[in-house]
């Protein structure tokens, strides 16, 4: 019964029920040959009583469904812009007066129709996997949640298909599947339901973002810090783009605030977001850096508290293929 | 103006602004097949032929998708394509003054919308594949188009609209937050 012990977890009492932890490879400790492998099982005591959000191993068929539903966005993301893009699209062609700016936009939305049409993706570049997740209270977070996102991603990467984008940052070696070391990159936070967003991101745009650990003194100077970051972009991005702007937290949190204003509708703007996308759209940079009013489609900002002597800003740049969808998975 | 490969001396006569369609074989390269092009040469005649800066999507024998990918990454490895009597490189975003001065008198930078990989393979078939081993999206991919739209991002003459663009945002720029440098390009 009591065959292998867990650390930190009691061992095995008089009476109680069996819980299944899976297959392990037990090794040697001393000369780290592999011993036989089999099957763990840990003796839970009558009087421990587990909580749910202790249990290890969630229910496999969660795990499954989170696999299809990671499947399911990155497939409607890759394939289908939010509307609320589309429509700034629409409105960006409406706007420009040049004749070429006015032709690239017309290519972009003849492009989402027959993306749709075809089922095929927006963009070659399919991106590398982002993923935002919702929790409820009642769903354990564990690595077997982790390991059902990223089977979802290999799902997607067969299926849709999607491009393998992923490589090890040193020997340049793709793993094929767009999984890897940190990839996907998926973000937690507890919530009342359990959703999957996936905020798929292709290189020319990410690329190009920026972060400056500014002075307190210099909050000032932010839109020229946005409008720089554009200024040397040129058409590199794929404009029109969507600029995420993160002021505050740390220096690793105002990129990660930069980019969760990507998730935000971009049909509503502040008064502060619509300042920098008028600083942004002044250079006329144009669709596809040809020229045009159309730099930006918006700007949208996320901020957090930060050190009294700290000013962290960053910009993350996002095409105009802004692909992004949530799928929640009932449980 | 409706290009068809091989490229001749008509592209001489382009300028940029001007918005074409191009037909015929192109060949996908991007900075892994440039510097094994240097290395082993290049797998296809260069005469009159069009390169795409473009890693597609392939399933099977077909384009799924193939937007272009961002042509400045690939501006210090394009002079010895040109040399060779390559006449056009298809991209997105611009190339450098670099390019622009290898282009002069021989061949044009086309500029392809960025993003619109679907609309791109809905005019396209594949024809054949060099360099496999480096992966989909770096291998040099051999594909036949049906007239896909561009636009003349810098001609044989050396005018380049993205650097015109450039250097109206910097003064724009300038003027706006009062710099006393230039921005860095």
């Amino acid at each position: 019964m009591c065959e292998g012990n867990l650390p930190g977890i009691p061992s095995c009492m008089d009476s109680g029920t069996e819980m299944n932890l899976g297959t392990k490879q037990i090794t040697n400790a001393v000369t780290g040959i592999p011993l036989q492998s089999r099957r763990i099982t840990m003796y839970i005591p009558v009087h421990f009583k587990f909580h749910t959000s202790m249990i290890p191993t969630p229910d496999p068929g969660l795990l499954a469904a989170i696999t299809r539903a990671t499947c399911e966005a990155f497939r409607q993301a890759e394939i289908t812009l939010p509307p609320d893009v589309k429509q700034a699209i629409l409105t960006a062609k409406e706007h420009e007066t040049s004749e070429i700016a006015r032709g690239e936009l017309a290519n972009i939305l003849a492009n989402l129709e027959m993306a749709g049409a075809l089922s095929v993706p927006i963009c070659q570049d399919t991106g590398v996997p982002v993923v935002y997740l919702t929790i409820p209270p009642h769903v354990p977070l564990n690595n077997g949640i982790f390991d059902a996102i990223a089977e979802g991603v290999r799902m997607a990467s067969r299926e849709i298909p999607l491009r393998p984008n992923v490589v090890d940052p040193l020997t340049r070696e793709n793993t094929g599947d767009n999984t890897g070391e940190g990839m996907p990159a998926v973000h937690v936070r507890p919530g009342d339901r359990l959703t999957i967003t996936v905020l798929p991101k292709g290189a020319g745009a990410e690329n190009m973002s920026r972060i400056a650990m500014m002075l307190p003194s210099e909050r000032g100077q932010i839109p020229k810090f946005v409008a720089e970051t554009m200024l040397i972009a040129g058409g590199k991005p794929c404009p029109p783009v969507i600029l995420g702007v993160g002021i505050g937290g740390t220096f690793d949190g105002a990129a990660a605030l930069a980019k969760e204003a990507l998730l935000e509708p971009i049909d509503t703007m502040t008064s502060y977001e619509k300042e920098l996308l008028a600083a942004v759209n002044a250079l006329g940079i144009g669709p596809m850096g040809i020229g045009g009013r159309t730099t930006a489609l918006a700007v949208k900002v996320k901020t957090a508290g930060c050190h009294t002597a700290s000013l962290p800003v960053a910009v993350n740049v996002q095409c105009w293929a802004c692909r992004r969808a949530t799928v929640e998975v009932q449980c | 103006m409706d290009l068809c490969t091989p490229l001749s001396h008509e592209v001489l006569m382009l300028r940029a602004g001007d918005r074409v369609t191009l037909s015929g074989t192109v060949y996908t390269a991007r900075d892994e097949a440039h510097l094994r092009m240097m290395e082993d040469g290049i797998p296809f005649d260069p005469h009159g032929a069009v390169i795409y800066h473009c890693g597609p999507v392939i399933q099977g024998q077909k384009v799924i998708a193939a937007g272009p990918t961002t042509s400045a990454r690939l501006n210090s490895l394009s002079g010895f394509l040109i040399e060779k009597g390559v006449r056009a490189l298809v991209g997105k975003g611009g190339m450098g003054r670099q390019v622009a001065d290898q282009l002069k008198g021989r061949g044009v930078y086309l500029a392809f919308t960025g993003g619109c990989a679907a609309l791109a393979a809905s005019r396209m078939t594949l024809k054949g594949v060099f360099f496999e081993d480096l992966g989909m999206a770096e291998a040099v991919w051999v594909i036949e188009l049906d007239r896909l739209p561009l636009v003349v991002g810098i001609d044989a003459a050396g005018n380049d609209i993205f650097e015109g663009v450039h250097r109206n945002a910097q003064a724009e720029f300038k003027k706006r937050f009062s710099l006393k440098k230039e921005a860095p390009a």
